[in-house]
């Protein structure tokens, strides 16, 4: 447990240091949403119509931004050797260096969402479903993220292969996120439905995230 | 404790590296490595780490703790550091105390004794090639591991640091520790040699 928690505490720390990913993925996912107004125009009707849909993308593209690094970093300067030497076991290392990745960069965009929100006309009451959604469905995100992060480190050089790995993935994050955001919304459909499926989603990654990330990284040895 | 490896068979990138590589050490040993560059002295540490997947033979260890692997009582000191620049020293290496666990020591002896007790809170950015070796060796001394594997481990080194460095392997055999180094230079104790030839056909 000790290693576990001296790892979530070391990634957080690096995160939240100079260079570190953390803020990047915050300022990211405010240049893509400030931008959208200015492309799609003033109609407001059509920005709250989109509203959820583009927050749903931001998030989506920045966490993807700062996932790349997750093992290749720990890859290239030799710390993936001595986590795979140690005890403890790999798919609980995963799993830790995911969480910790979530709560320095996947949470600030939560939080970040309320803010947003105010850009593309939505009413606090949407807001909130929109946050949410991306407090339930951002996790996934990153566990199945680190799939693809983990395939990185076995075929190198693998920056922009993650993303091409990566967001077919998300593909049904995605569908539920903006569905449950949509149905809190405008309606018809009902909230709960496709905010318990994003749930499952999320849930579902943690338990196969970690095993396929460490089972890619064992089978990356080399 | 005894090491020992039979008929151990290493293929990188679908190119056998050696083969049929016999070698034994017990404790209070030293073991130093040596051969041509691409030899394959590396491959041997990393196999014997764990981190390389065995093409052929075995390699075992009798004495140690039993509910433990060889990698898990092992310290692997590569050419990569294992350190984050971002992380001040104190902060690197109580890290992998923590995470390593086992029979864990407080990190300021540790940096005490490879001359980086001023630089504690220095962030690791900082450090030269010499005090970042100086820093990962501090890792060895921070949790104790009866296994040293250890590869070029007196690279960027002055000669201040290699003997000092000499000092703390003496020490590890002393408590009946077992020592294998890949090296080129000498390593300032008495150590048995084992030659690798690559197979060039």
């Amino acid at each position: 447990m000790t290693a576990l928690a001296a790892l979530l505490k070391r990634d957080i720390q690096i995160a939240l240091r100079v260079g570190g990913g953390a803020l990047i993925g915050v300022l990211f996912f405010l240049i893509v949403v400030v931008l959208m107004p200015f492309s799609v125009g003033p109609d407001l009707a059509l920005l709250t119509r989109l509203g959820p849909a583009i927050l749903w993308l931001g998030a989506l593209l920045a966490s993807l931004l700062t996932l790349d690094r997750l093992f290749v970093a720990d890859q290239d300067d030799g710390s993936l050797d001595l986590m795979t030497m140690s005890r403890t076991p790999l798919e609980l290392a995963c799993a830790a260096k995911a969480l910790a990745h979530w709560l320095a960069a996947g949470l600030p965009l939560v939080i970040a969402t309320p803010v947003l929100g105010l850009l593309l006309n939505l009413d606090p009451l949407s807001t909130a479903a929109v946050a949410l959604t991306l407090l339930a469905g951002t996790p996934a995100l990153t566990f199945t993220g680190m799939i693809g992060a983990a395939l990185a480190v076995t075929l190198r050089r693998g920056g922009l292969l993650l993303a091409v790995l990566v967001l077919p993935l998300s593909i049904p994050v995605l569908i539920f996120g903006v569905a449950a955001s949509q149905a809190a919304i405008t309606g018809p459909s009902s909230f709960g439905a496709p905010f318990s499926i994003l749930c499952a989603l999320s849930l579902a990654s943690f338990v196969i995230g970690p095993f396929a990330a460490a089972a890619s990284l064992r089978q990356g040895l080399d | 404790m005894r090491l020992s490896g039979r008929g151990v068979r290493c293929v990188r990138g679908g190119r056998e590296v050696f083969s049929e590589l016999d070698f034994e050490t017990v404790s209070g040993e030293a073991l130093a490595v040596i051969g041509a560059n691409g030899s394959g002295k590396t491959s041997l540490l990393r196999l014997i780490a764990g981190l390389l997947v065995l093409a052929g033979g075995s390699i075992g260890l009798e004495g140690g703790k039993a509910e433990l692997t060889l990698p898990e009582q092992a310290h692997y000191l590569g050419h990569r550091d294992a350190l984050k620049p971002a992380l001040s020293v104190a902060e690197n290496l109580g890290f992998w105390r923590d995470y390593l666990g086992g029979e864990a020591l407080d990190p300021e002896p540790a940096l005490a004794a490879v001359g980086l007790d001023h630089a504690a809170d220095l962030p690791a950015a900082y450090l030269s090639a010499g005090q970042r070796r100086r820093l990962s060796i501090a890792r060895l001394l921070a949790l104790r591991r009866p296994i040293w594997l250890l590869d070029e481990p007196t690279n960027a080194l002055d000669s201040a640091g290699q003997s000092l460095f000499a000092g703390l392997m003496r020490d590890q055999l002393a408590r009946g520790g077992l020592i294998i180094a890949a090296t080129h230079a000498p390593l300032g104790i008495a150590a048995r040699e084992l030659q690798i030839r690559s197979d060039t056909r």
